[in-house]
């Protein structure tokens, strides 16, 4: 008996084997298998090789137009966040400002809801602040602090208004490039100085110290005053003391000349007479007084020089606040406080809503509190009959965590009676324009893509033009209309993730030729370097995804073109 | 109720078929009218000459064409009714060809090509090796296996053409004109391995071929073709055209 291989059947085993191996019996199946995606990848590399020089132009197309998209929106990813998210660094849009009503009164129209307010405010102080840091989203809530001060260094006495820094002013770009470091501590009895003044210091240093230096001028509010206190230094052109030798940033020596150092802030504080809290009168305890009102009997205790100008006005009754004991007044006192150096700035940090701009001398905004120095609100209130034991501020800056949460903050505000001030107006105008950038630069940068997919239209329908009798091989070897199809299709998909890695890659190399050339050019405009272009993964991920996406709407009409080929024709023997 | 098998020991019916080609304004008709029967494990030669019709009717019965109007059923399934993937999967797991042209692909190796079919019918990666060994050692080519066609003979070719129709072990072997491209020593070798795959594995064998003397050695019936229509048939025929002429000579 011969021995059967193990193909050899009789015809009723095979066809019972058959049943079998299919699993059903009668009519086929509406789907029969697919080719198996390791096979549809390998049989797509194998022809994506075959034509090697073909394919992989048509790649370095489809990556150029990658790049080119890649390198554009990057451009505007880059432009957004140089402007965008440094202006968020510096605080500008999720910082709001907090007003008491009365302040803005003359320079705004009355909002119809104004007459409904209560005939007597509540004043901005420390109840205010903790009921505004209690909102959600709040970072910090920080007095806006600028007093005018003398500072006394080596003998000579110079003029700055000083700038209260909250701790998160840290995050600023302002101390990106800084000579030494941010504030220590919240109170810590340091200062940083910015370059205009670090170069007065510098000079005063160098200029002997006049014989009277040890009785410096009395603290005065006025720059004139002051200045014509100020001895003069010589080899300048006149005594104003803001002449500035040199211009740009100071040099490491030169700033190590000051860091350290320590300068004298001669400041007025404010003191509550002791008499008054002696009396104990509580808003709660005194009928016929609103509350938060706190009466008390004006600067007996003051020093009769510095309380002058404060008291007189602070015996005066406003009509109509039912007061029925005398507004309360302040002491005005002359204080001293040593202050060492830490750092040496290039730019103001945004501090605050008024502006820092005219500053150049910043304190940490706890320190700024602890001093309760003289601040024009003082004497506003002093004014207006709102003087209380308490502190109050001339306005709040509030820091929230995005300025998403500004316009429901702001609400919130408005609803305990205190106006606010946002930028976030401005932002949105901003993210307006990126928008809209944005989207051109895609349409630019996605022509590019356009033009490379016609290339994969093109590289394709040539494939199945030269492929007609593999097609029609495959066919006849059982391949469904769906499988050539889907065989175009991942050739088409694997040239739209080659050309899109190779493109990201390329975009990103163009960014950082673009990135190293404008790095170069502002070193020699003496600024400071920028990444004008940026490329976040999500671009890189989604410029990859959109090449292929783009691809396989390429490989759309050829592959429908190969699924509907007949095989009959394809195969016809030539 | 059709059953997935022959049907009363027929592998192949095929009632009044008909394909009409549109060629330009003009109507040709490949296959006028044929009726046909092929019992399961028989071996038949469709005789003619070219244009005869009898390309056309194989590629029918392969599922690669669509009848105009008739029916053909293989193994008792109407073809006509069925959608593409169902007829793709008809040629995957029923039928294997043979061509003429060899048709292999020219950038594949040999086993590559054998491998071919059991990817598109998803064999498991390690059965294929297998598969595609036991095949390629039936056609005697085990060690060229590694070669590529144009590394191999036009015998060989057609051998790989041959292992690799068989490799997903159909029912039917359709060969169209096998040895055309070979010479008459070549020739007679595929079509003795055609024949020992009819007699020992039992599978019915349709050969297209316009060589009277081979279909006349190798198979058991010969149907004659002309214009698309079956002329005769010999004495074994089960059917036969409605208008019989006496058989034309080939030339």
């Amino acid at each position: 008996m011969r021995i059967r291989s193990p193909l050899e059947r009789t015809p009723n085993q095979r066809d019972v084997n058959r049943e079998k191996l299919s699993g059903l019996h009668g009519i086929y199946p509406a789907k029969g298998p697919r080719v198996k995606r390791e096979d549809l990848f390998e049989l797509a590399g194998r022809n994506l090789r075959e034509a090697a020089l073909r394919n992989s132009l048509t790649t370095l197309g489809i990556g150029v137009g990658v790049a080119s998209l890649v390198a554009l929106l990057s451009l505007g990813a880059g432009l957004q966040d140089l402007v965008g998210q440094r202006f968020n660094r510096s605080g500008l849009f999720n910082t709001l400002g907090v007003f008491s009503p009365r302040d803005m009164r003359s320079s705004e129209t009355r909002s119809p809801d104004e007459s409904a307010r209560p005939a007597v405010l509540r004043p901005l102080d420390d109840s205010v602040r903790r009921d505004i840091a209690a909102l959600p989203h709040v970072i910090e809530v920080y007095p806006e602090i600028r007093m005018q001060t003398d500072i006394g260094f080596a003998g000579h006495t110079l003029f700055s208004s000083v700038s209260a820094l909250p701790p998160s002013a840290r995050q600023s770009d302002a101390f990106e490039n800084m000579h030494g470091k941010f504030f220590s501590g919240d109170e810590a009895p340091e200062v940083v100085v910015q370059t205009d003044f670090a170069r007065e210091l510098l000079e005063a240093q160098e200029t002997p110290a006049p014989a009277d230096a040890d009785s410096p001028a009395p603290p005065s509010a006025t720059p004139a005053a002051t200045h014509a206190a100020s001895p003069p230094i010589p080899g300048k052109a006149s005594g104003a003391g803001t002449t500035i030798a040199r211009t740009g940033p100071l040099t490491a020596p030169e700033a190590a000349q000051l860091l350290g150092k320590e300068i004298l802030l001669r400041y007025a504080e404010r003191q509550q007479p002791a008499a008054y809290m002696a009396l104990g009168i509580t808003p709660g305890i005194t009928p016929g007084i609103t509350p938060g009102i706190t009466p008390g009997i004006a600067s007996n205790a003051a020093p009769p020089a510095a309380s002058a100008p404060a008291g007189a006005p602070a015996k005066r009754r406003r009509p109509g606040d039912g007061l029925s004991l005398e507004a309360p007044g302040f002491s005005v006192v002359r204080r001293e406080q040593p202050l060492r150096i830490v750092g040496i700035i290039d730019t103001a940090p945004y501090a605050g809503l008024t502006g820092s701009s005219n500053s150049r001398v910043f304190i940490p905004v706890a320190l700024a509190e602890k001093l309760r120095p003289v601040l024009p609100s003082s004497l506003r209130d002093l004014m207006q009959g709102t003087q209380t034991a308490q502190t109050t501020y001339q306005a709040l800056v509030v820091r929230l965590s995005t300025p998403t949460y500004v316009p429901a903050t702001q609400e919130a505000i408005r609803k305990i009676g205190f106006r606010t001030f946002s930028l976030l107006d401005a932002t949105r105008q901003l993210r307006r324009v990126f928008a809209v950038l944005d989207i051109f630069l895609a349409i630019f940068g996605s022509v590019a893509l356009i033009v490379a997919s016609l290339g994969i239209v093109n590289t394709l329908v040539m494939s199945v033009l030269e492929r007609r009798r593999e097609i029609g091989i495959l066919k006849a070897l059982g391949a469904s209309d769906g499988d050539v199809k889907r065989l175009f299709f991942a050739e088409a998909g694997a040239m739209g993730i080659a050309g899109g890695l190779l493109g990201v890659a390329l975009g990103w190399l163009i960014g950082r030729g673009i990135n190293f050339a404008t790095g170069i050019y502002l070193a020699r405009q003496d600024l400071p370097r920028e990444s004008i272009l940026l490329l976040p993964w999500w671009l890189g991920a989604g410029a990859i995804v959109f090449s292929i996406v783009v691809s396989l709407l390429s490989g759309l009409y050829p592959a429908a073109r190969a699924a509907k080929l007949d095989p009959v024709q394809a195969l016809r023997y030539e | 109720m059709q059953s997935p098998t022959s049907v009363n020991g027929l592998a192949i019916r095929a009632e009044n078929l008909r394909r009409h080609y549109k060629m330009g304004e003009m109507l040709i008709s490949a296959v006028d009218g044929v009726s046909l029967e092929v019992r399961a494990g028989e071996f038949i030669a469709l005789l003619g000459s070219s244009g005869s019709g009898k390309s056309t009717l194989l590629n029918l019965i392969a599922g690669l064409d669509r009848p105009t109007s008739g029916n053909i059923f293989v193994n008792g399934r109407d073809l006509g009714a069925m959608t593409s993937e169902e007829l793709a999967r008809h040629r995957r797991e029923t039928v294997g060809m043979v061509f003429q042209a060899f048709n292999l692909m020219p950038r594949m190796t040999l086993e590559e090509n054998v491998e071919l079919p059991l990817r598109l019918a998803e064999v498991s990666r390690s059965e294929r090796a297998a598969r595609v060994l036991e095949a390629l050692e039936r056609v005697g080519l085990t060690p060229r296996r590694r070669h590529r066609p144009s590394e191999l003979s036009g015998g060989e070719q057609q051998r790989s053409a041959l292992a690799r129709a068989l490799v997903n072990r159909p029912q039917i072997l359709l060969a169209d004109e096998p040895t055309g491209n070979l010479d008459s020593r070549n020739g007679n070798e595929i079509m003795r391995r055609i024949s020992e795959l009819n007699s020992q594995l039992g599978m019915t064998v349709v050969l297209v071929t316009h060589e009277r003397a081979l279909a006349e050695r190798f198979a058991q019936r010969t149907v004659f073709l002309a214009d698309g229509k079956i002329l005769a048939a010999d004495a074994n025929s089960l059917a036969a055209g409605e208008d019989a002429e006496p058989a034309r000579r080939e030339s």
